[in-house]
C-alpha cells in the first residue's frame, strides 16, 4: 500500500493522460462520425463512396496496426511529402497526437454507423412538417434532426464510447505515458506489477462508471416524449 | 369580382412526374379567400403529389403556382431540371400555407405546446409569450386545453391531429392543405377531427381538402374537384357534381365511395 502511495503521482499524471486522450479523440470521433454519416446518407455518389471506404477500411485493420502505422509511418510520410513539395517544414508528431488522431478516426467510423441509424430513425414526416412550415434547412437540423438523432444514436454512441475510452491503452506501446504505461513501469521497478495493474483497473473502472452514468442521465434528458414501438 | 384581389392560390398548368411516369399532367386551378375546395380521387389518382407540389415538398417539372398574387419563381437547374430560384421566397411562401398531413407529424420530442409556438417563434419570429397566448387560444379551440404538457406519443390519433390542425392554425395561414386528414383514424375518432375541419370552413378559411369524407365534401365544400389519373376530371360546385356527375369515371368513383 505504501508504494501505491509513493507512486501515486504517476499513477495521476497517467489518469489525466488517459482522459485528456480518451476526450481529444472523442472530439475528432464525433466530428468524422457526422462527417461520414452526412456522407452516407448524402445524395452525391462521391461522398457516398468516400463514406463507405472509410468505415470499411477503418473497421477492417486491427487498432494496433494503425497506431503503429501512423506513428512510425506517418512522420515519414508527411515529411517526405514535405520535402518532395516545400509545402511545410519538418514535422514531429508526438505520441499524444498519433495517438489521439488515430483512435479518433477509428472511432469515428463507428460513429459513423451510429449517427446514420439514428437519423434514418426520424420520421421522415417530423422533417417535412417543419419544411411545410417555412422551416430553413439549419432551424429543422438543430431543432429536429438533432434533439432527436441524440436520442436514437445514445445508446450505440454509450457502447463505443465505453469501448473507446478502454482502446487509450493501446498507445502505451508507442511510449506514451498513460495511465497504463505508468502502472507498468510503476510495477516493474517495484516488482509488484499485480498490484498497480489492479489499481489501473479500478481506475478504468471508475472512468467508464462515471461516463455510464452521464450517459444514463443523458438519455432520460433525451427520451421524453419518446415511446417505444 | 373585384380583379384588385388577387385569388388566394392560382395554380397553372402544373406537371410532375416521378422518374418517367407522369403523376400530374397538367392541373390548373383557383382558389379564392374562403373557398373550401375538396380533391377526390382514387389510390394513385395524384391526389397527395398535387397538394405537395403546391408548397413544393415536391418540386414541380412545369407549371406556375401563385399565392396571393406572388408567383414562386423557378428556373432551371444545372441538371436541366426545373427548381425554385430563390428557396427564401420558398421558405416565406410556405409559412402562409400551413399543411396538415395524414400521419400527423407532430414533433415527438416536444410537448403540444412546443409543438405550436416552434413555428410562430422560429420561422415567424413573434414573441414567446404571445406565441403562447396564441397556442392555449387554439388549443382551447380544438378542444384540448388540457393536454398542452402532454407528448404527441401519449394522444390518441384523433388528439394528436387536432395539435396538428392548431399547430398550423398558430401561423395564422392563408391557406390551409389537409391531405386526408381522417384517413389514419379509427372510425369513432373521425368526427371529432372533421367538427374542428367544419367550423374552419364556416370562419372562411381558405382550405384545400384532400378526402374521402363523402359528406365532408358534400355539405363543407364550396368546390369539388375529381382528379382521375393526374388530370382533373370533373369540377364544380359539390350539390351539381355529386346528383349529376358527367364522367363514367366519377360515376364509378361516386358507386364505390357510398356502399
Ligand atoms: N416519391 C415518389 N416516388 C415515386 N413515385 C411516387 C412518389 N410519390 C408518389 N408516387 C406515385 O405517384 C402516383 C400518385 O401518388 P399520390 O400519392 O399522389 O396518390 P394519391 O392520390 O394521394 O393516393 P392515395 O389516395 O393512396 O393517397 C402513385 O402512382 C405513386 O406510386
Ligand atoms: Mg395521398
Amino acid at each position: 500500500m505504501n508504494l501505491i502511495w509513493e507512486y501515486r503521482q504517476q499513477l495521476v499524471d497517467g489518469t489525466l493522460v488517459t482522459i485528456q486522450l480518451a476526450l481529444a479523440s472523442l472530439i475528432i470521433a464525433i466530428l468524422f462520425g457526422l462527417l461520414g454519416a452526412m456522407g452516407k446518407l448524402s445524395s452525391n455518389r462521391i461522398a457516398n463512396m468516400m463514406a463507405g471506404i472509410y468505415t470499411t477500411a477503418v473497421r477492417g485493420v486491427p487498432d494496433l496496426v494503425l497506431i503503429l502505422l501512423v506513428f512510425y509511418g506517418g512522420q515519414e510520410i508527411i515529411n517526405t511529402i514535405g520535402k518532395a513539395t516545400d509545402w511545410w517544414k519538418y514535422v514531429e508528431i508526438n505520441q499524444f497526437m498519433a495517438g489521439t488522431c488515430t483512435i479518433g478516426v477509428i472511432f469515428g467510423a463507428y460513429y459513423t454507423e451510429t449517427f446514420r441509424g439514428a437519423i434514418m430513425a426520424i420520421p421522415k414526416g417530423q422533417i417535412e412538417a417543419g419544411v411545410a412550415v417555412g422551416m430553413n434547412k439549419f432551424l429543422v437540423f438543430r431543432h429536429i434532426i438533432w434533439p432527436q438523432m441524440i436520442r436514437y444514436a445514445l445508446p450505440g454512441f454509450s457502447n463505443n464510447w465505453l469501448v473507446q475510452i478502454k482502446t487509450t491503452a493501446l498507445v502505451s506501446v508507442i511510449g506514451l505515458q498513460d495511465l497504463v504505461y505508468n502502472a507498468f513501469v510503476a510495477g516493474r521497478s517495484t516488482h509488484l506489477l499485480f498490484i498497480f495493474m489492479f489499481a489501473s483497473l479500478v481506475i478504468f473502472l471508475l472512468m467508464t462508471a462515471i461516463s455510464d452514468l452521464l450517459l444514463t442521465l443523458l438519455n432520460r434528458k433525451y427520451s421524453k416524449g419518446m415511446v417505444r414501438t | 369580382m373585384n380583379k384588385s384581389i388577387p385569388p388566394a392560390l392560382k395554380v397553372e398548368n402544373l406537371h410532375k412526374s416521378f422518374g418517367k411516369v407522369e403523376v400530374i399532367k397538367g392541373i390548373s386551378m383557383t382558389a379564392n379567400k374562403g373557398d373550401v375546395i375538396t380533391i377526390l380521387g382514387a389510390s394513385g389518382s395524384g391526389k397527395s403529389t398535387f397538394l405537395r407540389c403546391i408548397n413544393l415538398l415536391e418540386t414541380p417539372n412545369s407549371g406556375e403556382v401563385t399565392i396571393g398574387g406572388e408567383t414562386i419563381a423557378m428556373k432551371i437547374g444545372k441538371n436541366n431540371n426545373y427548381m425554385p430560384a430563390n428557396i427564401k421566397q420558398v421558405e416565406r411562401l410556405r409559412s402562409r400555407l400551413s399543411m396538415v398531413f395524414q400521419g400527423f407529424n407532430l414533433w415527438s420530442h416536444m410537448t403540444v405546446l412546443e409543438n405550436i409556438i416552434e413555428a410562430p417563434i422560429y420561422v415567424q419570429k413573434e414573441s414567446k409569450a404571445k406565441a403562447i397566448k396564441n397556442a392555449k387560444y387554439l388549443l382551447n379551440k380544438v378542444g384540448l386545453s388540457d393536454r398542452s404538457d402532454y407528448y404527441p406519443s401519449h394522444l390518441s390519433g384523433g388528439q394528436q391531429q387536432r395539435v396538428a390542425i392548431a399547430r398550423a392554425l398558430a401561423m395564422n395561414p392563408d391557406i390551409m392543405l389537409f391531405d386526408e386528414p381522417t384517413s389514419a383514424l379509427d372510425p369513432e375518432l373521425v368526427g371529432e377531427v372533421l367538427t374542428v375541419m367544419r367550423d374552419l370552413a364556416e370562419e372562411g378559411r381558405t382550405m384545400l381538402v384532400v378526402t374521402h369524407e363523402m359528406s365532408f365534401a358534400k355539405d363543407v365544400s364550396t368546390k369539388t374537384i375529381f382528379l382521375d389519373q393526374g388530370n382533373i376530371c370533373e369540377q364544380g360546385c359539390p350539390s351539381d357534381l355529386f346528383t349529376n356527375p358527367k364522367t363514367p369515371e366519377f360515376k364509378k368513383f361516386l358507386t364505390r365511395s357510398f356502399v
